[in-house]
């Protein structure tokens, strides 16, 4: 029986648009190492990109003395993310977006990044901290699946 | 931090002999993009520019705000009548562009030849 190891990872970012690329160079770093095929990183990058943007903008609202966590905890078979804002999380999933109403000016162009999240890794959920003054979306990528 | 987007248009024929204008991006395609993609777009005549290819072959980055650009820049295209085209996206940006159903709007070739092909 393989003994359980994991490697944890913490980066802290600046809310500002762009540092997003920060922690998906650092989770594509940790995959690569872990083993993960390509792929599979891309898929986490996009959906670490998403959820760190969600934190900047609307987690931390483009507070800059805020700042946003990233922690990364690989194991034998899977990477964890967590990614930590100070904003009261979410207490309803948006819809799952639809280009017929987006192209008919129903819906707003915008609003995917969730759903890509969801669409890219294995597990995702969001989580309102027991403060009620921070919460985090809690990724898990694992290394044995096939792409999506 | 967000790296700029860069645009530029190439007025090309088709193989039928139709105008088609190529907008070539460069970058990253994000919220910071605007003018890049929408206003290289709105630079284009209307009336003349029925047939529009974007080139995405020098973009490695492409997030939700950067994929709601397109899908603004496809709602005005589709007003307008005009018919888009789009190549050059990674196999990733391929599958992330099939997944939010921009597809059934702007069909999706790996490069420029193929586009043109289809036109």
């Amino acid at each position: 029986m393989t003994e359980p190891k994991t490697t944890t990872v913490e980066v802290r970012l600046p809310t500002k648009m762009g540092y997003e690329k920060v922690a998906m160079s650092t989770a594509s770093a940790v995959a690569k190492l872990m083993g993960f095929p390509e792929d599979r990183i891309e898929d986490l990058k996009t959906a670490v990109a998403e959820a760190c943007i969600n934190a900047i903008e609307h987690g931390n609202r483009l507070n800059e003395k805020l700042s946003v966590g990233v922690v990364l905890r690989a194991d034998n078979d899977a990477l964890e993310v967590k990614v930590i804002d100070d904003g009261r999380g979410i207490t309803t999933q948006p819809a799952r977006p639809d280009i017929d109403r987006k192209m008919h000016g129903e819906e707003d162009a915008r609003g995917m990044g969730m759903f890509l999240i969801q669409a890219l890794v294995d597990e995702a959920e969001w989580v309102t901290g027991a403060d009620g003054k921070s919460s985090y979306v809690r990724l898990l990528i694992k290394l044995d699946k096939t792409p999506v | 931090m967000q790296s700029d987007t860069k645009s530029h248009v190439d007025q090309i024929k088709s193989p039928s002999g139709y105008p088609v204008a190529i907008l070539r991006f460069e970058g990253d395609i994000a919220s910071t993009s605007k003018d890049a993609v929408l206003g290289a777009y709105e630079g284009l005549p209307r009336e003349t520019t029925k047939l529009i290819l974007l080139d995405f072959t020098r973009v490695d980055y492409i997030n939700s705000s950067g994929i709601a650009l397109v899908i603004q820049l496809l709602i005005q295209a589709a007003h307008s009548g005009q018919t888009v085209f789009a190549f050059g996206l990674s196999a990733h940006f391929t599958k992330v562009f099939t997944m939010v159903g921009i597809t059934k709007y702007a069909r999706l070739f790996p490069n420029q030849a193929e586009a043109m092909a289809a036109l």
